[in-house]
């Protein structure tokens, strides 16, 4: 009862974020640039193609009206035709979003992976050899510029060692001679789909790389929240009391300790997918990752603003679900939580 | 031979600043089957006492005694095995001795699988066995509930049924009743009884509240800064308290003073734990002391079944 | 000086002299830099792809410029951009969150409900967006990192003086009737400071790190004036082989956010800051 109220209450409030981030980029996008009509009528616009322009995204209708518009067009998925290519914003997300949800998914379960045992070892022996390596590894993980990192794993594994891919998100092996079939979008899902272990393999291969570089941050960051919380958790009362069961060590830290960290965790998670969405602009140009980070940087470029704002907000709608989420998550752990 | 024989027992926290006595000189023997009182005002060394004998002191404690044994076995050398298997605890507060984010079911059932390798289903069976046998009306449903829906009491019976869960015959209850309303206490008290007669347990009571002590402890122990001064059946300690001490604790209850008149307190402060002490460690408070007790340490006197020290020959006869 | 050293710790103590040491460049960068005609722009095509020797220590660019100098003079832009970003954060969000803090009811629900849609815009996607829109150079590219960054500020800021408002010495000043202002000036502002002073040290390094991103992405500061970031990208194009140019700025921004960050650590021990990281 309290969970249902809880949840509608929280959606509720992310409907209302949803809308104001809306105008934010709408704001940003359209009133902002200086010219939207001649940026929109292409590279030598004449006086009357701008004239059209502006008739087609009625600029000069008030600006609520505009706003109304723009929200109807949004909600509806007509987000409008890239400036550039003149093809339809919606069929681009569509093929683009899938391959950065794979990379931001991906990146997260390797920050948790990394992060969660690290922080809560690191806690159990405080002052010990893992702890300060953990301390120092995650301080260089959270100083360590993106774009950098992503050039210096690139020039480790790909060009000294040469044991993963370059760049790229498939060998043309599956992506142009004998490709895999786009049922989910997700080519590791794809690949077990059609039953493909070789480019299961290949498509794995391919997202080490920027994976890890966008794993970095939320990693140490990971590292150093539960490692707090696991520090605080373990003087507790209940796990004196474990102990003074004769409860094993590990049993202690990982199945009495940790259920109670869950929230830093969830936190990790929520931290982790935003990084990996953002840090998708920097990484996917590098890695080139044909994905939303590489398109809109391309807009950016070419300053495609119906491209930018559209993507922006697409990737906000993800960040406010995925908050949602672990919202829900946080309160379903812990009932107490949806009592606040 | 008594399960527990300590004599001598020193807990010492070894700091920049200088030692913190936390327990100077304490002697404790227990009789199997029996309760016995540990009794004392805060900071007088009783909790840590008890986390020695689990083997669980902080890190920086230093133990000494002349001798520390469970069963004959020297617990110095073996805390950490008997741990959880012959040695469990029921502490202060419940609800912070039960983790909060795993069920009642969960909890019990890591307990048993940690002590014997039954099976599953067999683990289930004795969890509710267990949580039966403390007295939970329904105890199906108290493995599926998590702490913080169940009440004080029942809390409480579910840290009992843990401790009976490790398979232990000694029970160190630090304050059980504390975070109780008083008469959940009483049950909670009346529960530990009956565990002792059926079960042959033996139970040491941390506590500074003499009706717990009157109302189920068979022997006990009274700590001042670290020191056992007094030990004895309850109800002749009670009756005829040798140790100046332990008659001002007794004259302290609010049912000692007449009715009308103000209540007696002890004055002065126990001696800080970082303090070492020449004499008797009660003389600065003591009504009765004598320039000898401020510079020789107490006499220890024994009679069949008490003990006490103190420069006095028979203060209370 | 001993003393102040002793309580920030050996690493506290060596992050504050690095980041003196960066600061020193900066600001001496005509007379450090080797080749100060080539930090600003000047091109030397002769030396052109020179890899480090004892005359260019870390080596030339594309046009011949002494790296060292230019990661030198890029100093200046880097430590002014994460300084402004950081202060022109507080300016926004310390006044927000004090106010929404101190009046609390209707004030403090639309100011907090207006961060909270800054907030729901993951910041360096806002960032982009705004700089995109703005266009390049590095006053853009400040405001639009810290537009993205106040409302951190207005949260810290406003969970301060929900702590500060309710006591005793806050309530006795208004039962006094001292005005809000003086109130907020003389007791509320001086003690939340300090967690806000901290948080801010704290964060100079990843606003650093986000502006030089947004230069990496081409939305910061444009050639020739030398940047970190922008550096960077203009050696990917010639990287692993020419690996000189791009490592020198790199690890460049890496030491400074690390000393950053390790400082702010540092703070927060000694003075107990806000507990959580804001980022």
């Amino acid at each position: 009862m309290h969970l249902i109220r809880y949840f509608l209450r929280r959606s509720l409030l992310s409907v209302f974020v949803v809308l104001g981030v809306t105008f934010l980029v709408f704001v940003i996008a359209q009133v902002v640039p200086s010219d939207p009509a001649a940026l929109y009528a292409g590279p030598r616009p004449t006086a009357e193609l701008i004239e059209a322009a502006r008739q087609t995204l009625h600029l000069d209708a008030p600006l609520h009206e505009r706003f109304v518009g723009f929200v109807t067009a949004m909600a509806t998925g007509d987000f409008g035709i890239s400036y550039k290519s003149r093809r339809l914003i919606a069929d681009d997300l569509a093929i683009y979003l899938p391959a950065t949800l794979e990379l931001a998914v991906f990146s997260t379960l390797i920050a948790l992976v990394i992060g969660i045992p690290t922080g809560v070892l690191a806690a159990a022996r405080r002052g010990g050899w893992l702890d300060r390596a953990s301390s120092l590894t995650s301080i260089a993980a959270v100083a360590m510029p993106t774009f950098f990192l992503a050039m210096l794993l690139q020039f480790v594994f790909a060009k000294w060692l040469g044991v993963l891919p370059l760049s790229g998100r498939m060998s043309q092996e599956f992506s142009v001679l004998d490709p895999l079939p786009t049922i989910t979008g997700f080519n590791l899902v794809d690949a077990i789909l059609a039953g493909r272990p070789a480019a299961l393999f290949d498509a794995l291969a391919h997202l080490v790389l920027p994976a890890l570089t966008l794993a970095a941050y939320p990693a140490g960051i990971a590292m150093r929240l539960v490692r707090a919380a696991m520090i605080e958790i373990l003087e507790r009362r209940h796990i004196t009391g474990a102990r003074a069961l004769g409860l094993s060590e590990p049993r202690i830290l990982f199945g009495h300790a940790l259920p109670n960290a869950v929230g830093p965790a969830l936190t990790v998670i929520g931290l982790s997918f935003a990084y990996a969405l953002t840090g998708a602009v920097l990484v996917e140009i590098i890695f080139s990752w044909p994905g939303l980070g590489r398109y809109v940087s391309e807009a950016i470029l070419s300053k495609d603003f119906p491209v930018i704002a559209a993507s922006a907000l697409v990737v906000t709608i993800c960040y406010v679900a995925m908050n949602l989420l672990i919202d829900l998550a946080q309160a379903l752990v812990d009932p107490r939580v949806a009592l606040t | 031979m008594p399960l527990i024989e300590i004599s001598g027992l020193s807990i010492t926290l070894v700091t920049p600043r200088g030692n913190v006595h936390a327990v100077r000189s304490l002697d404790l023997e227990i009789r199997r089957g029996t309760i016995h009182g540990l009794i004392g005002e805060s900071g007088c060394g009783k909790t840590i006492t008890g986390m020695a004998l689990l083997g669980l002191l902080p890190q920086g404690f230093r133990l000494a005694a002349k001798s520390f044994r469970f069963d004959g076995l020297e617990l110095c050398d073996l805390a950490v095995s008997l741990r959880g298997r012959r040695i469990a605890m029921i502490s202060q507060d419940p609800a912070a001795a039960l983790n909060p984010v795993l069920s009642v079911g969960r909890q019990m059932d890591d307990v048993l699988r940690s002590h014997g390798g039954l099976p599953r289903h067999q683990r289930r069976a004795q969890a509710l066995e267990l949580l039966a046998a403390t007295g939970l009306p329904d105890p199906l449903r108290v493995m599926q509930s998590f702490p913080h829906q169940l009440s004080g009491g029942m809390q409480q019976r579910v840290v009992i049924a843990q401790a009976l869960a490790t398979g232990a015959e000694f029970l160190i209850a630090d304050e059980p009743t504390t975070a109780l309303d008083v008469t959940v206490g009483a049950q909670v008290l009346a529960l530990l009884q009956r565990l002792v007669t059926e079960r042959g347990l033996t139970v040491l009571m941390i506590t500074h509240d003499m009706d717990v002590v009157a109302s189920c402890c068979d022997t006990a122990s009274v700590l001042y800064a670290g020191h056992t001064v007094e030990t004895g059946p309850v109800k002749d300690l009670l009756a005829r308290p040798h140790h100046p001490y332990t008659q001002a604790l007794l004259a302290a209850l609010p049912d000692a003073a007449p009715k009308g008149q103000r209540l007696t307190t002890i004055e002065g402060q126990i001696p800080p734990p970082l303090e070492e002490i020449t004499g008797c460690a009660f003389a600065p408070r003591c009504p009765k002391a004598m320039t000898v007790c401020r510079t020789e340490s107490p006499l220890h006197h024994t009679t069949s079944s008490r003990s006490w020290s103190c420069h006095l020959e028979q203060t209370n006869v | 000086m001993k003393a102040f050293a002793l309580r920030l710790g050996w690493a506290g103590t060596l992050s504050l002299g690095i980041i003196i040491a960066y600061v020193a460049l900066a600001a001496l960068a005509p007379l450090l830099a080797p080749y100060p005609a080539q930090g600003i722009g000047a091109p030397n095509i002769v030396d052109k792809f020179a890899s480090p020797s004892a005359q260019y220590w870390l080596g030339t660019d594309h046009l011949g410029r002494d790296v060292l100098s230019r990661v030198i003079y890029g100093a200046r832009v880097s430590l002014t951009t994460g300084i402004l970003v950081v202060a022109i954060s507080l300016l926004i969000g310390l006044p927000v969150g004090l106010v929404a803090g101190y009046f609390g009811g209707w004030i403090d629900e639309i100011l907090m409900r207006t961060t909270d849609i800054f907030l729901a815009l993951p910041a360096l996607l806002l960032a982009v967006l705004l700089a995109s829109a703005l266009g390049a150079g590095m006053w853009n590219c400040i405001l639009a990192v810290a537009v993205s960054w106040w409302p951190w500020y207005a949260r810290l800021a406003r969970a301060e003086v929900l702590v500060l408002r309710g006591q005793p010495y806050v309530e006795a000043a208004r039962v006094m009737g001292v005005s809000n202002a003086t109130i907020i000036a003389r007791h509320i502002l001086p003690t939340a400071s300090k967690p806000l002073g901290v948080q801010a040290a704290l964060d100079v390094g990843p606003a650093l790190l986000t502006a030089s991103a947004l230069s990496f992405l081409g939305l910061g500061i444009l050639p020739p004036t030398a940047d970190w970031g922008q550096m960077v990208n203009a050696g990917r194009a010639f990287f692993p082989e020419r690996w000189w140019y791009s490592t020198g700025p790199g690890f460049a921004i890496f030491l400074l956010a690390i000393a950053f960050s390790v400082l702010g650590d540092a703070l927060r021990d000694r003075d107990g800051g806000p507990r959580h990281a804001a980022h």
